[in-house]
């Protein structure tokens, strides 16, 4: 089963937030940065999940964690600034504080991989969280199989942890394959959508498990594409987005046919979404 | 018959004013129905005199008229607009406030409130709903504080329906009209000739108690044949059917059917089914800060799925369509609901269909989807 992490006892009031310190601040690209917090109690979460977080009197956002599972006192989020709230925590800077309400949801099954060939692929922003995850296979290394990450932005410029990206690709026994949209001269890498990348990675169809964050549209279409190289659906992945207001299956904003997003996922299993993701505007 | 018969007691009309008083002596505050601008509205009582003496109502598809009975019936409609989740679960609260100083924030939740509320008149269709929001609100992981502290204490003191309203479906969806359980105290208003009475069942040690400083009597077998009889009568008037027991299926196996798109030309997306409905639980927060910055506060209210707001993510609305959005609140109303909390989100109130302003009824959607059901056509 996809790995949960859930607070033993849910807090009293689960609508309120703990206003809880920056530590650090990275800008990442134009519209993206990275913040790390401070929480008051150590905050064990399972890579995959998220935080409900409050920029002060704008509003809240559900965002992914993409830090390392294994530092509990220290929660990073990479955030891309698209609306208020998100522009409002871009203005943050060390020692302002943040409202943190989580962790939330299902993550990513990293105990059921083991022993599996594992492949990650992110869209855009959808690398952070899956960076948890990608973390949490290299500290783990000898339990899982080949492992392979796929990632896509839009440009060269809107690529995310790039020296980290540069440490992957030196990494031994790990495979990296980045590719953008539209490049200039300087770019020497892939162009294009990661599905047909699928291709150069080692794995063993039979043997894998695939872990999908992005757009939907590219969950939609690399998932197929997982299924076309013969991997199971119920050994696909995809972390799904939706509108939240609560993250405590209260508001009913994330709904997706039967499911919420914020408590059955935002990590489905494919095979229980696949014929769902088919109809729009569900 | 069942034990609670055996028990059952009558109390005459003066008596149930007792029983007001003794309801707000033991420190409830009491709420029952009351006419105000031309419809039955739940609010504070003092005594008999606010209820509806003398009332019925007239509903149909987009229609809701007050209307004088040629008796003195104090529950003689069946449901108005408003159900108990104006109070369970308020419209509008505020979750909590936060206090900036310098780099320092702290939040300070609402507490949740110490009324004791006592619902008066409340039908099986009414409580079938609420044991539904429990599921949604208390009944999981997260608990909302402030509906469990006014549910754990809330007095139900129901009503059999002596009624059906003309859009009224409960016993299609199984949810009345007798009242079965989930009350401290159930009447009966037996109405014959110059003789008004209640019969009186009670559900809880706290119903008893109340009965206990209410003048009253045992009831005689005649009179639990008349509760009998006023419950036949209102269980086969229903305004309205709706074949129930396959709509997860259906439904989730028509989702493309033409319908939708028919049906999205007549809807106005207003909300009004979504804010009548006395299951619908969705709600939205409300961030704010005072103009100095220095004070914040969370506000939840209603929310319904038929706004485009309500889906929206970064770059525009999931469900962008009227067709998706009608589409998404019948199918988790009727359908993905029994998955999400074991049992169908609608209890066949009918309010949807009488406040919908164009008169939309979902058991004919339902009809019309399962009479042109795509996959029943393939079968044949």
């Amino acid at each position: 089963m996809p790995q949960t992490l859930k607070a033993c006892t849910p807090p009293p009031y689960p609508m309120a937030p703990s206003m809880t310190p920056v530590t650090r601040f990275i800008r990442e690209s134009a519209e993206v940065f990275t913040f790390d917090l401070a929480p008051e109690r150590a905050t064990p979460f399972a890579p995959g999940q998220f935080n409900m977080l409050y920029a002060f009197g704008v509003g809240e956002i559900p965002i992914s964690i993409s830090g390392a599972a294994d530092a509990p006192d220290r929660l990073t989020h990479t955030i891309r600034a698209v609306g208020p709230v998100s522009a409002a925590l871009g203005r943050l800077k060390t020692g302002d504080q943040v409202g943190l309400r989580g962790p939330f949801g299902v993550g990513w099954p990293v105990e059921e991989a083991k022993g599996f060939d594992v492949l990650l692929i992110g869209g855009g922003i959808g690398l952070a969280p899956l960076r948890p995850a990608i973390y949490w296979l290299l500290r783990n290394r000898a339990a899982y199989g080949r492992v392979g990450v796929l990632y896509g932005a839009r440009t060269p410029d809107d690529l995310i942890f790039v020296s980290e990206l540069e440490e992957w690709r030196k990494t031994p026994d790990f495979q990296l394959r980045v590719a953008v949209e539209r490049a200039g001269p300087d770019w020497t890498g892939d162009v294009g959508y990661v599905t047909p990348l699928l291709s150069k990675l080692r794995y063993d169809p039979a043997d894998a498990i695939a872990m999908i964050c992005g757009p939907e549209v590219m969950i939609r279409a690399t998932a197929l594409a997982l299924e076309d190289a013969g991997i199971a659906d119920s050994r696909i992945f995809v972390s799904m987005e939706r509108n939240m207001k609560c993250a405590i299956g209260h508001c009913g904003h994330c709904q997706f046919g039967p499911l919420f997003i914020c408590k059955d996922g935002p990590v489905h299993r494919y095979d229980r979404v696949r014929d769902l993701l088919a109809y729009r505007e569900l | 018959m069942a034990k609670a018969d055996e028990a059952a007691a009558i109390i005459t009309a003066d008596g149930l004013q007792a029983l007001l008083l003794a309801i707000r002596a033991r420190g409830y505050r009491a709420i029952g129905p009351t006419v105000q601008n031309q419809a039955i509205v739940y609010d504070d009582i003092e005594s008999v005199d606010d209820l509806p003496r003398g009332w019925t109502d007239e509903q149909d598809g987009g229609r809701y008229r007050l209307a004088r009975r040629d008796d003195d019936a104090l529950f003689g409609y069946s449901v108005g607009p408003q159900s108990w989740k104006k109070f369970l679960h308020a419209p509008k609260l505020r979750l909590w406030t936060a206090e900036r100083d310098g780099e320092n924030a702290s939040v300070t939740p609402e507490p949740p409130p110490s009324d004791r509320l006592a619902f008066v008149g409340v039908r099986a269709c009414e409580i079938r709903a609420i044991e539904i929001q429990d599921r949604v609100l208390v009944g999981d992981l997260y608990v909302d504080p402030h509906y469990k502290a006014l549910r754990e204490r809330a007095l139900i003191v129901a009503v059999n329906c002596g009624k059906a309203g003309g859009t009224c479906f409960c016993v299609s969806m199984h949810a009345g009209p007798r009242v079965e359980q989930g009350f401290d105290l159930a009447l009966t208003e037996l109405l014959e000739g110059t003789e008004h009475i209640f019969l009186v069942e009670t559900g809880s040690d706290e119903g008893r108690a109340l009965l206990s400083q209410v003048p009253h009597r045992p009831a005689s077998s005649r009179e639990v044949e008349a509760r009998e009889a006023v419950i036949e009568h209102t269980a086969s008037s229903m305004g309205r059917e709706m074949r129930s027991d396959d709509l997860n299926e259906l439904l989730m196996s028509n989702l493309e059917h033409p319908r939708w798109d028919e049906v999205a030309t007549r809807c106005l997306s207003c909300t009004n089914c979504t804010l009548v409905c006395p299951t619908c639980f969705c709600t939205s927060v409300e961030d704010a800060s005072d103009l100095s910055g220095a004070r914040a506060e969370r506000w939840r209210r209603w929310d319904s799925c038929f706004t485009m707001d309500f889906s929206y993510i970064h770059g525009g609305s999931v469900r962008a369509s009227a067709k998706s959005r009608y589409r998404q609140w019948m199918t988790h109303k009727l359908a993905t609901w029994i998955d999400q909390f074991g049992s169908s989100g609608c209890v066949g109130c009918g309010r949807c269909i009488t406040w919908c302003p164009v008169g939309i009824d979902i058991t004919e959607e339902v009809r019309a989807i399962r009479g042109g059901d795509a996959c029943a056509e393939d079968m044949q």
